[in-house]
């Protein structure tokens, strides 16, 4: 052993310290503080504590979410006691299911191709330049993601219906308006995960490439693309996922006509009672989903790093003229978006009798000549009800999930294993709505959990819907947080509890508020899963669109446009609340 | 103090990543009152050393003892040691004073409203930073920043305070500023210390001890004249500052006039640039073959006949060029033999 002894001699000889204390000096007894009792009873609980973290979240995955599909897909497959694939090659074997496959992975390709056409020239006006207003812009194009599909269906719809604004270009019942709208639901996506990449890019690299000779557009094309391309690919990845899986939109616009392996299922399982056909088109679109996610996670992964401590709207710049191009289709987008809310609500307030609030006033009663069982006001406090339990219910799990998916542990299984749970959490975002609606319907309203016709069950099909994306965006914030902030906290005394209190909690304030609203609009507007859940006597604000909608009479459309109005706004409210209370940050690295 | 009241011991500790062994059983004690630096080259284990102290990286084998109570099981939170990195890593979200009162916020008994309000005003003193309690994070700059980082570690008042390269990130001459203050610091609070750096003037100016390590293990200790004067091998003879090593017998001949007792009694010598001095009546002749310019002196690669390339040192204004011939003469003062 080494013994390393300080000699008093060269202290003084060096003149390095004086061995008289200052009055800053450490007290004398500065030794182990004593384990309180206290302490010592909750020793063990702390490390339940995290183990209760990873647990909890899982087995509500496993109860709400595998088990009701699994048996669906179960239900479907095994037949007379045995496992019965045949379906496979029934299914598969019919040119009307290969077509359905086949359309729906080129219109979600072609949304996706779409959305980035016309989303990453965005990503640059709205996150890399500085204009006055542009903050209220972001939010504006925010709007259309949050807003619920059948809302966007009928909003399409009512545009080019034969006698709608657009109705001269015959795109009703068209792949083009189902295109339109599916641009409309995802640019904001593209804008914003591409955005604040963007605004976090070093701008150094490319400014040395144009002080190398290359021109602006070379630049852009050698440098700056190649450190955008993980964000733009695992964008279009997310973008083709929610497109792939798109339900209310091609429910509504597609006529019969166009069908996705989506509302395929719904039609199985709903009209034909076919569960066999069901399980196989599941099983076959889980393992599209799966695969997207996957390249997805390649993706994402490559583009989280660490956060360094850099002023707001560092990279941002004044607009030039060369911004041009890019300002233009921007400003188009911007009408895309614009235009056919302004028409929704325009015909909202459409009556025989001219221009009226009639519609509205429906909402409040239910008159002989509509198909509502209760009141459309009743269905609005359904459904704040209900989003606000699924709300909470999906941030507590995707906080739990996002903290225990943020550690890094040093075991190699350990690290597959959280790997493993990031997979399956992100599950819900590909699994069928419709798949898992009907699995609860025939696992969870009867059998040994007694919840039949109980009411938690829509919020927690809205919240397993909600969840992956709330853990989408609190992640990135939490694993691109410096650990470094933790360990200093740590070594200043924190303990585990107060390091999470005062390092973690800080940090993801901002994604957490934004998550929470996001969530509660996802909840507000769900519909697959919804659809099959809800009491005829207690239906949420979409159910009640989806079956005014599918009734003929100019007065059901009417209503429906005003629910669906109504809808728009709460939706709408409470995503540019919370952007307005969030919005002076800068922009972290959240996103998809 | 003999037996000091506390003391810091390291027993044949190893840290591995896998396959890597970051630190190879590494033995030491620091005694009270008094800062151990631990020099050597990135990489060297160093600052896996000083995280596996501050209880961050598991150890693989051996034991941290403070006191002589065995720490293996002690939390983080719960060792009283404080750990000042080499970027800040301040709170963000915190200001100036926040942050420095953040770990005294773990024991409210000790510190009242009044006395954290009070201590940090003491620490913002002692750091050169009086009045920029409330000031943002985002406002400092890096100099400023590690002040804070120095004033909230010493803050909650340590057993032990581990500096991990805490100037590495600053330009040179805030770094000697800083390097005084840090050590002002150290010395008015009567804190023990491990430092480690990459930087031996650093660990000249701070060090009551110096620890030399290489590839995971700890090469040669002692007080910091003791191992400038003495470097145990070739390794740790070029890391703090010798230049050239020669046998003695070839050195002896060229230098006689230096007398026998002028040279060490070692085989080999190590030879600092400063040992060969220009001078137009010097008694060695040598070939010019590199020139490197400072402000304070030039630095002269020489090709000396039966001795092979050394350094010599000249006057900033001489006027030499490369292949020209030179004299200088010798200085005993700057070589070291080299072994035990």
């Amino acid at each position: 052993m080494t013994v390393l002894k300080t000699r008093a001699e060269l202290r003084s000889d060096v003149g390095l310290r004086p061995d008289a204390g200052a009055r800053l000096g450490p007290r004398p007894d500065a030794g182990p503080r004593p384990e309180t009792r206290l302490r010592k009873a909750f020793g063990p609980l702390h490390r339940c504590g995290s183990v209760l973290v990873v647990a909890a979240p899982l087995v509500i995955f496993g109860l709400f979410f595998l088990y009701p599909v699994g048996a669906l897909i179960g239900r479907g497959l095994i037949e007379a006691g045995r496992l019965d694939l045949s379906g496979f090659g029934d299914v598969l074997g019919r040119a009307r299911f290969r077509r359905i496959i086949g359309f729906t992975l080129w219109q979600a390709a072609a949304s996706a191709g779409l959305c980035l056409l016309l989303g990453v020239p965005g990503a640059f006006v709205l996150y890399r330049c500085r204009f006055p207003g542009v903050r209220l812009v972001r939010a504006l194009v925010t709007v259309p993601f949050v807003l619920p599909t059948v809302v966007v269906g009928l909003a399409f719809r009512t545009l080019f219906a034969q006698d709608g604004l657009l109705g001269s270009w015959g795109w009703d019942g068209s792949v083009a308006a189902i295109l339109a709208a599916h641009v409309f639901l995802n640019y904001a996506i593209v804008v914003r995960t591409v955005g604040t990449s963007w605004a976090n890019l070093d701008p150094r690299p490319a400014e040395a490439a144009r002080s190398l000779g290359a021109g602006p557009v070379r630049a852009f094309l050698t440098v700056t693309l190649r450190e955008l391309a993980p964000s733009i690919a695992g964008t279009a990845c997310i973008v083709f996922l929610f497109c792939a899986t798109s339900f209310g939109v091609i429910l509504i616009l597609g006529g019969g006509q166009y069908s996705t392996v989506e509302t395929e299922i719904y039609r199985q399982t709903a009209d034909l009672l076919d569960l066999r056909t069901a399980a196989v088109l599941s099983i076959v679109q889980i393992l599209l989903v799966t695969v997207v996610l996957l390249v997805a996670g390649l993706l994402r992964r490559r583009n989280e790093v660490t956060i360094e401590l850099r002023r707001a709207s560092g990279t941002a710049r004044r607009l030039r003229w060369t911004d041009l191009p890019a300002i233009a289709v921007t400003a188009g987008a911007g009408v895309l978006v614009v235009v056919p809310l302004v028409v929704m609500v325009v015909r909202s307030l459409h009556t025989p009798d001219g221009l009226s609030l009639d519609n509205y006033r429906a909402l409040g009663q239910v008159a002989s000549g509509n198909v509502l069982l209760v009141p459309a006001t009743t269905a609005i406090g359904n459904s704040l009800r209900t989003a606000l339990t699924a709300t909470v219910l999906a941030v507590a799990l995707g906080l739990m999930l996002s903290m225990a998916l943020s550690r890094r542990p040093r075991a190699l299984a350990a690290r597959r294993f959280l790997a493993g749970v990031d997979a399956v959490v992100m599950l819900p975002l590909g699994v069928s709505a419709v798949t898992v609606g009907f699995g609860f319907l025939i696992t969870l309203n009867s059998g040994p959990l007694g919840l039949r016709g109980s009411a938690v069950l829509v919020p927690i099909a809205q919240a397993l819907v909600a969840t992956p994306l709330v853990v989408r965006l609190v992640l990135p914030v939490l694993r691109a947080a410096d650990e470094r902030l933790r360990q200093a906290a740590a070594v200043l005394g924190a303990s585990p509890v107060r390091v999470w209190a005062s390092v973690d909690l800080p940090i993801m304030g901002r994604a957490l508020a934004g998550a929470s609203a996001f969530a509660f609009a996802v909840a507000l507007g769900e519909f697959g899963a919804t659809s099959f859940l809800a009491r005829p006597e207690t239906p949420t604000l979409p159910v009640l669109i989806g079956r005014l909608i599918s009734r003929p009479g100019a007065a059901n459309t009417g209503m429906a446009l005003a629910a669906a109005t109504v809808l728009a706004a709460m939706c709408a409210v409470v995503v540019l609340l919370v952007d307005a209370v969030s919005s002076d940050a800068r922009p972290g690295p959240g996103g998809f | 103090m003999p037996g000091g009241s506390s003391m810091l011991s390291l027993d044949g500790v190893s840290v591995s990543y896998g396959k890597t062994t970051a630190v190879d059983r590494v033995s030491l004690e620091v005694p009270d009152g008094a800062v151990m630096c631990l020099l050597g080259p990135s990489g060297c284990g160093k600052s896996t050393l000083l995280r596996a102290v501050a209880g961050l990286e598991p150890i693989g084998s051996g034991a941290i003892g403070w006191d002589g109570t065995d720490l293996a099981g002690v939390p983080v939170h719960r060792r009283g040691f404080g750990l000042m990195f080499q970027s800040g890593v301040l709170f963000p979200h915190l200001d100036v004073g926040e942050n420095i009162a953040y770990g005294l916020r773990r024991d409210p008994r000790r510190w009242g409203r009044d006395q954290r309000r009070q201590r940090v005003e003491d620490l913002l003193e002692l750091v050169g930073l009086a009045g920029y309690g409330s000031r943002g994070i985002t406002t400092l700059s890096g100099g400023q920043a590690q002040r804070v980082a120095l004033a909230r570690a010493l803050a909650p008042e340590p057993r032990l305070l581990l500096l991990d390269e805490p100037l590495a990130a600053l330009d040179a001459e805030l770094r000697e500023r800083l390097v005084q203050t840090l050590r002002d610091a150290l010395t008015r609070t009567g804190t023990t210390a491990v430092y480690v750096t990459h930087d031996q003037r650093e660990a000249f100016a701070v060090a009551d001890t110096v620890g030399l390590m290489q590839d995971g293990s700890i090469r040669q200790t002692g007080s910091p004249v003791d191992v400038w004067a003495q470097p145990q091998s070739e390794w740790a003879a070029g890391f703090v500052g010798f230049s050239s090593i020669v046998d003695r017998a070839a050195l002896a001949v060229l230098v006689s006039d230096a007398g026998p007792c002028g040279l060490p009694d070692r085989q080999r010598i190590a030879l600092r640039p400063a040992a060969f001095v220009f001078d137009e009546r010097g008694g060695l002749e040598g070939v010019v073959e590199g020139i490197l310019a400072s402000p304070e002196s030039l630095r002269l690669r020489l090709e000396v006949e039966g001795l092979g390339a050394v350094d010599a040192v000249a006057p900033p204004t001489t006027a030499v060029m490369a292949g020209q011939s030179v004299r200088v003469r010798f200085d005993p003062t700057a070589c070291a033999g080299l072994g035990a």
